[in-house]
């Protein structure tokens, strides 16, 4: 098959596979065949385009022209092929986790869950493989508005409250900012293809290329840059499997992305650094950082906790980027990648307690580890990998950030680093303490006796687990797919 | 035979509603057969356009002498790229409306005036066809008189008797629109002898100093203005499109504003020149502010609004809003933008205003509250309110991006930043509005005291014509070098001679 077919495949199979789920909405266990069937099947297509790609072959495909110079259009590039890779690899985890969770909770409106679940992952796959900002755009859209649904799963006043935020942030800055530096971007590129290097050159000078850069970093409200990140914490009404793939890795995941491909691909890396338009943004993900912590340290819920852990998290891949050296840019490439499995396997834990326990807060947790061995021991895998304790992957990538920030001399930015190291210990540690350490205050009946979660639940995390794990000791593939994206 | 038909296509386009409409009458009560012929009607002069649309786009205008009776003396029908363009839209959209009209008037309308509502939508269409097409100045006052009195009477047909207050209102304000027109019209006719627009536009060229020709013109736009409710001029319509008829509403919504626009269009850029509109008259400066003030204050209304008919209406003002700002940009992408937009407005009222009449159809209004439910008990209906409303919004692959594209793209040549900011705020604005309603409609559950235990998906009859349109937006978003091509050949010719 040519890679042309593989890409259309790619965004195929996950639309196709929504209808198919949605058809087979009466029949509970066929419906998840039909997950695990896409989600599988895109796996295998996801894969054989990451070894071309690997291998050097850019793969580029117009899916339809709306006017001249405003096309659907998908190239591959080596940080594209990056995200799409991890979004396909997690999905069939999450799927087999999304079964345990929703039957173990009896969740209502399955069958609409799997569906846009589905749609988000199509969407995701499109935005992975944009080839203009135009199709980033649209599939950016697309995926706000495909998790809206299950953002509001519950359906309760909560959730529609959090609906609101979620959809009214992301929707008021990508029309309210991005869509204009979009149009701003053609009209003085003449372009909005993505090619190494940037497409604005020295088109734009001095101020001017300050506000399109601001326009842009705030236009993709999905990067939760403080002061639009509110949004995370509200998506978190959503069902633990959202939360795990889709606010801790698609969507999210989609912000930084878009975020690095703009410096990158848009502006350039050096037409930037000559410019010195970015001293701000390194200071606002740098407080970003520190304060995201510094709330997260707070929290008692224990997603809450997560989801501001996740805010500081996607500004060190802003830091990265921000920092203007291509070794940091790896860095921020290796991150994405670091943190999604980290954080996947911290979410998976959060909803097994849940699940099990009926516990949602961290004040609850005392002596948990005992009941949950498996559980927790992959959540403390998950943690040391957001401290960045090797060998969990989170080390790789601090230590690529830190390389570039001391060759920059941004000494900002090393303090970041450091400070924040401290503080995602200050946060994680006490809760390994609390379920390992700590006696359990004995259950007043007998019901709180509760043993692991579901079966399809434990597995799913502890494979997430062994993938943390794994990617720090062969980490070659990422690692070059991010040399390739800054041409080293 | 076939030949003759083809040479007197023009004269057809109008005739053939004109004519039918009294024979319409003779069917007496028997609805069903009128809505058939009527329906057919719609068809041919869908056709028609079509055949005209295409025989413009190879060579010049054609112009067709009625009765034989030679140009400035006899009337003329002269269609050019521009008003075939709007045909093809007012009888596109009358294709699709005709055929929903049964149903539909059978739940809104009395049986006695089942009948007289088929006369008077043939003949509302009849006029506003004809003041598209014809050639001749007087002849546009005359068949806007035609169209409008037929929609007065159109708009109190509704069962809710408020329909009779907001007719008369529009009666009111309708007339003085067309006084001034009128007024206008016979100002020009003074000046140079003449009612036949190529050779008015001829004879205006040597008069550019002259001040009457000035009040001409403010008496004109001013009854333009009116009958396309511009701001604050647009009293008459969030009432009328509330009231009426639901069928009535989406055929308005889509056609009779556009209309009125494109006669506007034709006395500005043909009659007068791009040049004295812009240059002498600085017409941009009238419409620039109210276009701002239209879109913003339009939206905002339309969020409190708790009717959605009426919700949509004041969205309407919103729109015609940032068809005039298209005008106001005065560039070639700005009048894009604002051709591209009757196109594009069209298609999203009228899904929206059709998928209303849908739920109306279900359960009786279209209050907000009546739409508890019916995300799951409508699914199909619900579906076309909320791909109407991306449109609405602009969000890319429907048809309302692209004119937003073509607008901001305007704007930006000319640094205007504020009016991005305007065009920007006004598609938030409208995701407020949309959202309200998905929002009412996605999480209530169904309230059987409210609607009836028994609430359902509209019949077929309803949901093919609307999902005809919510296709058509998808479609020519999708694929949107027709609509830019056509609109932007339109602002090219319509521009010529001004830079």
């Amino acid at each position: 098959m040519t890679s042309e077919t593989l890409i259309w495949l790619s965004l195929l199979i996950p639309s196709v596979g929504a209808i198919l789920i949605w058809l087979t909405r009466k029949n509970n266990n066929l419906r998840e065949s039909m997950t695990f069937a896409t989600a599988i099947s895109l796996f295998f297509v996801v894969i054989t385009l990451l070894v071309r790609v690997y291998n050097g072959e850019r793969p580029e495909f117009t899916l339809l022209e709306m006017l001249p110079g405003l096309s659907v259009h998908f190239a591959i590039e080596p940080l594209g092929m990056l995200f799409a890779t991890i979004a396909a690899i997690l999905w069939p985890i999450n799927s087999l986790y999304s079964i345990g969770y929703m039957r173990g909770n009896n969740e209502k409106n399955q069958s609409r869950f799997y569906t846009c679940f589905a749609i988000a992952i199509a969407a995701t796959m499109g935005i992975a493989f944009s080839g203009n900002l135009i199709t980033l755009f649209v599939f950016y859209e697309v995926l706000t508005l495909s998790t809206y649904p299950l953002v509001t799963h519950k359906g309760d006043a909560s959730a529609k409250r959090g609906g609101r935020i979620y959809l009214g942030i992301l929707i008021a800055t990508s029309i309210g900012l991005l869509l204009p530096a979009i149009i701003w971007t053609s009209i003085v590129a003449g372009t909005t293809e993505f090619a190494s290097g940037g497409i604005i050159g020295d088109k734009l000078q001095g101020a001017m290329l300050g506000i399109l850069l601001f326009l842009y970093m705030y236009g993709i409200g999905k990067a939760a840059l403080m002061p639009i990140h509110k949004w995370l914490p509200s998506a978190m009404v959503a069902p633990t499997p959202v939360s795990a793939l889709l606010h801790a890795v698609a969507v999210v995941k989609a912000g930084v992305f878009s975020v690095l491909k703009v410096i990158v691909y848009v502006f350039g890396i050096d037409v930037l650094a000559d410019s010195g338009v970015t001293d701000w943004l390194l200071y606002i993900a740098g407080f970003t950082i520190i304060v995201a912590s510094l709330i997260a340290l707070q929290q008692d819920n224990l997603k809450k906790r997560l989801a501001y852990s996740t805010i500081s998290q996607l500004s060190y891949v802003i830091l990265g980027a921000a920092i203007l050296a291509p070794i940091s840019a790896v860095g921020a490439a290796l991150h994405i990648a670091a943190h999604a499995f980290g954080k996947v396997t911290l979410f998976f834990a959060a909803g097994s307690i849940y699940t099990a326990a009926h516990k949602t807060e961290i004040s609850q947790l005392d002596g948990i580890g005992r009941r949950m061995p498996w559980t927790m021991g992959a959540f403390t895998i998950g943690a040391l990998s957001m401290i960045g304790i090797p060998p969990a992957a989170g080390f790789l990538s601090k230590w690529y950030m830190l390389l570039g920030a001391f060759e920059t001399e941004q000494l900002v930015a090393v303090g970041v680093i450091i400070l924040s190291t401290l503080l995602n210990t200050a946060y994680f540690i006490p809760i390994i303490y609390r379920a390992f350490f700590k006696q359990e205050t004995p259950p007043k009946d007998a019901e709180h006796s509760h043993g692991e979660a579901p079966i399809q639940i434990v597995v799913a995390l502890t494979i997430t687990a062994s993938l943390t794990i794994l990617l720090f000791f062969f980490h070659q593939v990422p690692l070059e797919l991010a040399n390739q994206m800054v041409g080293r | 035979m076939f030949d003759t038909l083809q040479q007197h296509l023009p004269a057809l386009q109008v005739v053939l509603p004109l004519l039918a409409a009294p024979i319409a009458l003779l069917f007496g009560k028997k609805t069903r057969l009128i809505w058939m012929f009527a329906t057919l009607v719609s068809w041919a002069c869908f056709y028609i356009s079509i055949q005209l649309f295409l025989q413009v786009q190879t060579g010049d205008a054609i112009r067709y002498e009625f009765g034989g009776w030679a140009a400035p003396w006899g009337i003329e029908y002269r269609i050019d790229k521009l008003n075939a363009f709007i045909l093809l839209i007012v009888s596109g959209i009358s294709a699709v409306v005709f055929p929903y009209a049964q149903t539909s008037i059978e739940k809104e309308i009395p049986p006695q005036h089942q009948s007289l509502f088929y006369v008077l939508m043939l003949l509302c269409f009849a006029g506003l066809l004809g003041m598209t097409i014809t050639g001749d100045a007087f002849n546009v006052f005359v068949l806007l008189e035609i169209s409008s009195l037929s929609t007065y009477a159109l708009i109190s047909l509704g069962r809710d008797r408020r329909g009779l207050t907001s007719a008369f209102q529009y009666l009111i304000m309708g007339t003085i629109g067309a006084t001034f027109i009128l007024i206008g019209i016979g100002l020009l006719y003074i000046l140079t002898g003449s009612l036949n627009m190529m050779d008015l536009a001829d004879k205006i060229k040597d008069l550019h100093g002259s001040r009457t020709l000035q009040v001409a013109y403010g008496f004109l736009i001013v009854g333009f203005s009116l009958k396309l409710a511009m701001f604050p001029l647009h009293l008459w319509l969030p009432n009328a499109y509330a009231y009426a008829p639901s069928v009535v509403s989406a055929f308005l919504a889509a056609t009779a504003t556009k209309v009125a626009l494109y006669a506007m269009l034709r006395f500005m850029f043909t009659l007068f020149g791009a040049d004295y509109s812009f240059n002498a008259m600085q017409v941009q400066w009238l419409f620039l502010p109210l276009a701002c003030i239209a879109i913003m204050v339009g939206s905002v209304v339309a969020i409190f609004q708790s009717d959605l008919k009426r919700m949509l209406a004041y969205s309407s003002v919103a729109q015609i809003g940032y068809m005039l700002l298209g005008i106001s940009l005065a560039n070639i992408n700005g009048l894009t933008a604002t051709l591209l937009h009757i196109f594009n407005h069209a298609l999203m009222k009228g899904a929206l205003f059709l998928a209303l009449g849908a739920l109306c159809y279900q359960v009786g209004n279209t209050h907000i509250s009546r739409l508890k439910g019916i995300g799951k008990k409508m699914p199909w209906t619900f579906m076309a309110i909320v791909l109407g409303g991306l449109s609405l919004i602009g969000v890319p692959l429907t048809v309302g991006f692209i004119s937003k594209w073509y607008l901001l793209l305007g704007s930006i040549e000319h640094g205007w930043w504020p009016i991005v900011v305007v065009i920007i705020v006004g598609s938030l604005l409208a995701v407020v509005y949309i959202w309200r309603v998905v929002e009412a409609a996605y999480f209530k559950p169904a309230d059987d005291k409210v609607t009836g235990s028994n609430l359902k998906e509209a019949p077929l009859l309803l949901l093919i014509p609307t999902w005809i349109l919510v296709i058509a937006n998808i479609g020519f978003g999708i694929f949107a070098t027709f609509t830019t091509d056509t609109s932007k050949d339109i602002a090219t010719l319509l521009f010529r001679g001004v830079q």
